[in-house]
């Protein structure tokens, strides 16, 4: 019997280190809420996949992560959304995209999973899905938040797709490339060593509409064996090709890695510097959280007291 | 210079009293189609061409489930996916919810090479495809009368067809007659057949692509495991994969990226890596894939009742094969 561990993201990228207060405050104070929350289920007993599905809807609700409410806007100024939730112990899983009234995606993804014979449903047919169970809907006005309609603009003005956290100055030149990030995602173990991972996005600025990127991808932006959990963020089309997630644990299974070799080695090789990050549980209660970005929003805590919270590398 | 390889499948499960006119078909239309794959790999077309243009053929021909002839959704319309990968530099590209587009793989294709993105759907996909101006067609164009029959049945029986869903212990059994037989074919068991195409060129590149219509009476809006690069479908430098069967195994067990990185991390070749995957990986799951390596192997496995399948090598060796 190990303990319990979580970990968090609210996405990797190039968060400037001079990152005003107003826009890091309220982020680090809800990384913290939200490390609460899922602690506190674990401590009650709940299922990883309670934890991880209650932790991301409840960063889905925050309105400063790309995800739920908050989420970036697509080239037509609406936003698109997109989750996927996994089972470590039985593998299940279930994914949704093209979400544009849905309060909270990840919700959606765990009743494709647990209410139908498929993993994965998107657009206007998951829309349909979620009325039809009579899940929480909105209008888009509740998930665009000005910042976003901001980013839009500038990004629009840059004619290129954007990241998530580039200072609003538009004469800045674009020393910061193209990565995406922006995304949350939570990972969890029990001390019965039941493994979850969950992940959620808005994608990212200006993106094409019916664009799909890593977070519902299984293998991609989730995975969960019965080894570990995952969830990744950063530039969704590394990601995929890389099968980031679930390089995580193949790595462990195929190469006895243990859980922080296996995820070092995997951001590291999945993409060049600035493009990608993770958190990860394993079955032993070990967390790792790697990333080649310049930060990531995230937070962690295990049973034997250790917890953080934080966006950049600790010096 | 290496030596070339190619394997083509049309699905993986199939029904053991399936009519023999039809069996002859689908060996017909597999050898035809190794046989453009093999002719391009003579005159040196790259991998990844070859197996644009094979699962074209694919999609064409109606016979299988992909492009025209697809499975239809529970609308009674056709929605159809398709992924590609190239093992080079691993760049993909992949597709769902198309609707009008005729060749699903070559839009995939354009996905990946003519858009930043790895994965574009429904209209947004569409649209990709009108800009880029490739061939489109009314979504009937798609719909054959096979399909519509069974569609049917398949809501009569309220269910989704799976034709793997056979006891074992019925192979080789007598025909018992059912009420509900559409073209000879079982209600039961009828097969909706993906298709796919893995290739090495002789450079020594792999590529591998995968088309599909999906379930037969599918909820609309429902993602298979044709499109999910990792799943259906995953190229690297040391080979190239392609499955087909139950799209929710194939996607819990990322079945196609799971044969190379059995191969990458545990050093093992072509036909070690399948053998594991297909034993090891699918728990309870049915499912099939094909497979080439980078040095100019070809190798299919599946662990349900027969896969549609055909490959050949430089070497000389040609099989199409349904059974065992």
């Amino acid at each position: 019997m190990v303990g319990w561990a979580i970990a968090l993201h609210g996405g990797g990228g190039d968060i400037p280190i001079d990152l005003p207060d107003e826009l890091r405050i309220p982020r680090e104070t809800a990384l913290r809420h939200c490390l609460d929350l899922g602690v506190s289920a674990l401590k009650s007993g709940k299922h990883p996949l309670d934890v991880t599905e209650l932790v991301v809807r409840e960063l889905e609700n925050h309105p400063y992560f790309n995800a739920g409410k908050g989420s970036v806007l697509t080239a037509q100024g609406t936003v698109e959304m997109e989750a996927s939730i996994m089972d470590g112990k039985t593998k299940r899983c279930g994914a949704v995209s093209g979400l544009t009234t849905v309060v909270n995606p990840v919700s959606l993804a765990r009743l494709v999973m647990e209410k139908t014979p498929h993993i994965y449903l998107a657009f206007d047919a998951a829309e349909a899905f979620a009325r039809a169970h009579g899940v929480e809907t909105a209008e888009s006005t509740y998930f665009i938040t000005p910042e976003n309609i901001a980013r839009l603009k500038q990004a629009k003005e840059f004619n290129r797709v954007q990241l998530d956290y580039t200072a609003p100055t538009p004469k800045e030149p674009e020393i910061r490339g193209d990565s995406q990030i922006g995304t949350v995602g939570c990972v969890a173990v029990d001390s019965a060593g039941n493994l979850a991972a969950a992940t959620s996005t808005g994608g990212y600025v200006n993106k094409m509409a019916g664009r799909i990127g890593d977070s519902p991808l299984i293998g991609a932006g989730t995975y969960a064996n019965h080894l570990c959990a995952v969830s990744a963020t950063g530039k969704g089309e590394y990601i995929i090709r890389a099968t980031m997630a679930r390089e995580v644990a193949a790595l462990m299974e195929y190469k006895g890695l243990s859980l922080s070799e296996a995820a070092a080695y995997a951001v590291e090789q999945s993409g060049p510097r600035g493009t990608c990050g993770l958190v990860a549980v394993s079955a032993n209660g070990e967390v790792a959280m790697p990333y080649n970005t310049n930060g990531m929003f995230r937070a962690c805590a295990t049973e034997d007291g250790f917890t953080e919270v934080a966006i950049w590398p600790k010096n | 210079m290496g030596k070339w390889a190619i394997a083509v499948h049309g699905g993986a499960g199939i029904d053991p009293n399936l009519p023999v006119e039809r069996q002859e078909q689908a060996k017909q239309l597999l050898t035809r189609c190794l046989n453009l794959g093999i002719a391009a790999l003579r005159s040196n077309v790259s991998a990844i061409d070859v197996v644009e243009l094979v699962i074209r053929e694919l999609e064409t021909d109606p016979l299988f489930n992909s492009g025209r002839g697809s499975a239809l959704t529970e609308q009674g319309t056709v929605e159809m996916e398709a992924s590609i990968m190239d093992g080079t530099k691993r760049r993909c590209g992949a597709v769902s919810g198309i609707t009008t587009v005729k060749n699903p793989i070559s839009l995939a294709r354009l996905v990946m090479d003519k858009s930043p993105h790895s994965y574009l759907a429904f209209s947004g996909a569409e649209e990709f495809a009108r800009k880029q101006g490739v061939e489109i067609v009314d979504n009937e164009y798609f719909i054959t009368d096979d399909n519509v029959g069974m569609l049917k049945l398949a809501k009569e029986a309220n269910s989704i067809l799976f034709d793997y869903r056979i006891p074992l212990g019925c192979a080789g059994a007598a025909v018992t007659d059912s009420p509900l037989q559409m073209n000879g074919l079982p209600i039961s068991i009828y097969a909706p057949e993906t298709v796919g195409c893995v290739v090495v060129d002789r450079e020594g590149r792999c590529a591998a692509g995968t088309s599909t219509g999906g379930l037969m009476n599918k909820m609309m809006g429902r993602i298979g495991d044709s499109p999910l690069i990792g799943a259906g479908t995953y190229a690297s430098e040391l080979c190239g994969v392609s499955c087909t069967g139950e799209g929710e195994a194939i996607i819990r067990s990322t079945l196609a990226r799971d044969v190379s990185a059995v191969m990458e991390y545990k050093g093992v070749g072509l036909q070690e890596a399948v053998d594991f995957v297909i034993k090891h990986r699918l728990d309870e799951g049915f499912a099939g894939l094909i497979a080439v390596s980078n040095k100019g192997e070809v190798v299919c496995g599946f662990n349900c009742n027969g896969m549609f399948r055909g490959c050949a090598t430089e070497d000389g060796f040609m099989e199409v094969a349904m059974w065992e």
